[in-house]
């Protein structure tokens, strides 16, 4: 198992370059999500305000 | 010939509800294979003889130079659509696009450099291949900070789209580099045109990597996109409608 990890030698560069690419996955996952969900509200909150607006 | 799905492929309402049903079919796909290439590219495939067990950055750095360069593909000819038909939808796609690019460009000079080190003893050289990569990734945050400069939203959609537009010509200096000049970066040895140059078991989890990446893309687009549209069209009475 230790030696899996150390991948004769190469651990220093090659562990650091697959947890760049897996942060860049989770966190262009995360950013599209929240981007979404935050137009969402958005255009709520718009909708209530007009709402608001047009009643007497 | 019949132009109803060209009319609907513009229609804001109808691509949002179709980009929020094809989203999983995309994601899951994706996630399982990645995690299957994952296996295969860490665990069995076999040491390069070359190489050793430093080749297995391969398994990240070629799909994300991949997703950088065909994200750029994808965002181009968005724009010029957007520029030639004036759909509007077709903007919203390309600047759904460029936060991404921008994103997997990045990580291909970083897994790129991680690789340098150790097999040519440098981090960075100004390689026509790398450079071209670094010209990549100044074009994505070029078209983000043309966007992000300018107000009025149909101005900042055609400008932006007409550097995306001429920045395509860096397109095939990345993918040529390496054989136009003396390149420091290797040749490719799955993309092109005979057999791929590696045994099978060392190939298959490389491929499943490349289409696992290209459908996160397209999931991730897909959420970005709907996203971009409510932004757009702000007062339209058919957001009222999806988001009961």
């Amino acid at each position: 198992m230790s030696e899996f990890f150390a991948m004769d030698g190469y651990a220093i560069f090659l562990w650091p370059a697959y947890l760049v690419t897996l942060i860049a996955i989770l966190a262009n996952v995360m950013l599209a999500r929240r981007a979404h969900a935050e137009a969402k509200q958005e255009a709520r909150r718009r909708f209530a305000i007009e709402d608001e607006g047009s009643s007497p | 010939m019949n132009w109803t799905w060209f009319h609907r492929l513009g229609s804001p309402p109808h691509i949002y509800r179709i980009a929020g049903t094809l989203t999983p079919w995309f994601a899951w796909p994706a996630g399982l294979l990645i995690v299957a290439a994952l296996y295969g590219g860490l665990v069995l495939a076999p040491p390069d003889y070359q190489q050793g067990e430093g080749f297995r950055i391969l398994y990240v750095h070629a799909p994300s130079a991949w997703l950088a360069v065909m994200i750029y593909g994808v965002m181009a000819s968005a724009a010029a659509v957007g520029l030639i038909w004036r759909m509007k939808v077709a903007h919203a796609v390309a600047a759904s696009c460029a936060g991404v690019g921008a994103w997997f460009t990045a990580v291909s000079l970083v897994t790129g450099m991680l690789w340098g080190k150790p097999m040519w003893g440098t981090y960075w050289v100004w390689d026509p291949r790398l450079t071209a990569q670094l010209i990549l990734f100044i074009l994505y945050l070029g078209y983000m900070g043309l966007r992000a400069g300018i107000d009025d939203l149909g101005r900042a959609d055609r400008a932006s789209a007409v550097l995306a537009i001429v920045g395509v010509v860096n397109i095939p200096i990345i993918r040529y580099s390496v054989e136009w000049w003396n390149s420091i970066h290797q040749a490719p040895s799955v993309m092109k045109m005979d057999r791929p140059s590696m045994p099978l078991d060392m190939l298959a989890p490389l491929l499943m990597m490349l289409l696992g990446f290209t459908l996160y893309f397209a999931a991730i687009l897909l959420v970005r996109l709907r996203a971009e549209i409510l932004r757009r069209e702000r007062t339209a009475s058919w957001i009222r409608e999806v988001l009961r």
